[in-house]
């Protein structure tokens, strides 16, 4: 496994004026967001779209990474003539607080010349995020945001936002996203930590003290986590029982492998390189905490009782982490608030993994979307 | 007459009742229409006459089309959706050419006048003579433009006439504030005055009704 480091490099990031006190109760006095904007502010600065990224995501949505080298993370869906149209909206994007692509998080420094947080970074949640995010905004000098719009834990900020602060967005746009993390998803995000936790390469949480990464159990964790963004046929499709041969294990058992296994070694071991262990065992716990509905009497509907922004929710035929019937939960929801809904399932084998890429249906039902709210704006 | 050439273009299987129901619609109003296709009626009520105007439609791909055309609709289905909504959260529920093929007419004709004040309601109508007429001589399922499909593939499991229409309407409770014959275009007919000529030569039905005084 190649384990060089890549290059470090300083992102643009904003420090927050306040600090954050968090869910968990503390109060984090020196805070700083990684962030990206693309495209231009509108004299009024109504035309701003914030984009959230999902777990493993970061602040480079529409350019190619300045780190990894890959294409943007969401090229298809944002940026110049794309649904999310940079030569319209302004849109910003950042690295979500716990995160670590130059977002305060556990590999940051507890104070000025400290050690790192590790493990001890405190439990964050969604909300925590959205915070910050809020924060970032308000810095920015944006009143009120045209739409925020994000997958999968991208969505879980997108139907926090809409809970927190309904007065400063117009439209939610939540893709293959769920109101709470169900016992199943929790339990796979289980399996990639103790992966993490049981590398002896670990230490605690001080592996950069040791000079390693946990990189076999980082590894593992990204391999299961990936097996549950696929769906069975886009598996079989892709390698079927094909068999790889060349491969570097020896032996009589282990001589030939399977297509499927070079993919997701190849999916983990591009992985530990680009992320901390600590983050993802933060942002997972964060994923796992979030019930929108537990944080409003049990009743999802409170959580947007009275709300005027109009949601789009998207959800994928066979993505069974986050499936339609969690979508179609948040859109009776909203009509039970008598809210303004749009609710498409896109027909798609691909799994969980088509909200990231290229869906014609998605594309298009976006794109219509915004340019409906954009027309009820009166946004040129 | 542009808009009304639109309408025909965008609307599904020549649904020109749809003028008609928007002719019975108030400006600014609150509007949800349940099987709404494409979206071409919320579409004119809301570049028409300003409504706010939103759909229920069963068929993701006509779901998909109207999203992407910047109208609100979602996917689901009359039969199961319309308890989520709150009380009186519509000015019109709007049902057209849909309550024949619905599993539960009556509990979906109960929840439009739930949550809305007004309910329109379009339908083919099973009471015309043509039918009456294929029955009789042939003995078997009629077979039309508008009952086009056999007996047993056919979507519409609810057939009713205008006048059976009529004595739901009063059974329930439902004051019928307007009502009206249309042929197959979706042109009005002359028979206002007359349910039973109505019933026997029209080819729709369209119902404008409002709750009535004792609710159930």
């Amino acid at each position: 496994m190649d384990l060089t480091p890549l290059p470090e490099i300083v992102h643009q990031s904003l420090r927050l004026d306040h600090g954050l006190t968090l869910d968990c109760g503390v109060t984090l006095d020196d805070v700083r967001l990684a962030y990206r904007t693309y495209g231009t502010l509108n004299a009024t600065r109504s035309n701003a779209i914030l984009v959230c990224h999902a777990l493993t995501g970061d602040q480079y949505v529409a350019e190619t990474h300045p780190i990894t080298g890959k294409p943007a993370w969401w090229g298809g869906l944002v940026g110049p003539g794309c649904p999310v149209d940079t030569d319209r909206y302004f849109v910003i994007c950042s690295n979500v607080l716990g995160g670590c692509m130059g977002s305060t998080g556990p590999a940051s420094p507890r104070a000025e010349g400290a050690a790192p947080w590790g493990v001890d970074f405190p439990p964050l949640t969604i909300q925590d995020m959205v915070r910050a995010q809020k924060a970032l905004i308000d810095a920015l000098g944006i009143e009120r945001l045209f739409a925020v719009i994000g997958g999968s834990m991208g969505g879980m900020q997108v139907l926090a936002w809409a809970a927190m602060y309904p007065e400063k967005m117009f439209a939610a746009v939540p893709i293959a996203a769920a109101a709470y993390h169900s016992a199943q998803n929790i339990a796979f995000h289980e399996v990639g930590r103790q992966a993490i936790l049981a590398d002896p390469d670990f230490h605690e949480g001080r592996y950069r003290d040791h000079g390693v990464i946990p990189a076999r159990g980082l590894g593992v964790a990204r391999m299961t986590a990936h097996i549950t963004y696929l769906s069975e046929t886009a598996l079989s499709r892709k390698f079927g029982r094909r068999i790889q041969s060349g491969a570097a294990l020896g032996g009589a058992l282990f001589g030939d492998r399977f297509a499927v296994e070079s993919y997701l070694e190849h999916q983990g071991s591009s992985f530990v390189r680009r992320f901390d262990a600590n983050s993802y065992l933060c942002i997972t716990r964060a994923m796992d905490f979030f019930d929108l509905a537990a944080d409003h009497g049990g009743s999802l509907a409170q959580a947007f009782q009275g709300t005027q922004t109009r949601f789009l929710l998207v959800s994928f035929s066979s993505d069974w982490l986050f499936p339609t019937a969690q979508s179609r939960a948040i859109a009776r929801a909203l009509n039970q608030v008598a809210a303004n809904v749009s609710f498409v399932e896109i027909i798609s084998d691909k799994g969980h993994d088509a909200f990231l890429l290229d869906e014609p249906d998605l594309a298009r039902s976006v794109a219509g979307f915004l340019a409906g709210c954009a027309e009820t704006l009166g946004l040129v | 007459m542009t808009e009304r050439a639109a309408v025909r273009l965008v609307s599904k299987s020549m649904r020109v009742d749809l003028e008609l129901i928007a002719g019975m619609i108030a400006p600014g109003a609150r509007v949800l229409d349940i099987g709404c296709g494409d979206g071409a009626l919320i579409e004119y009520l809301f570049r028409t006459k300003g409504c706010d105007a939103r759909g229920l439609e069963i068929d993701m791909a006509e779901v998909t089309r109207a999203v992407a055309h910047g109208l609100p609709v979602m996917q689901g289905d009359a039969d199961s959706d319309l308890a989520h909504y709150p009380d009186d959260a519509f000015d019109v529920v709007v049902l057209s050419r849909t309550l024949q093929a619905v599993e539960k007419p009556r509990e979906v004709l109960r929840q439009m006048l739930r949550i809305g004040t007004r309910a329109i309601v379009s339908f083919p109508n099973f009471g015309h003579w043509s039918l009456r007429w294929q029955l009789l001589v042939t003995g078997r399922m009629p077979m039309t433009p508008t009952w086009g499909r056999m007996w047993y593939e056919t979507p519409n499991i609810h057939p009713c006439t205008m006048r059976d229409f009529f004595a739901l309407c009063a059974a329930e409770g439902y004051e019928v504030e307007q009502w009206l014959a249309a042929d197959e275009a979706g042109r009005s007919t002359p028979w206002r005055r007359a349910p039973l000529l109505a019933n026997l030569f029209g080819e729709q039905g369209l119902f404008l009704l409002r709750r009535g005084a004792v609710r159930r």
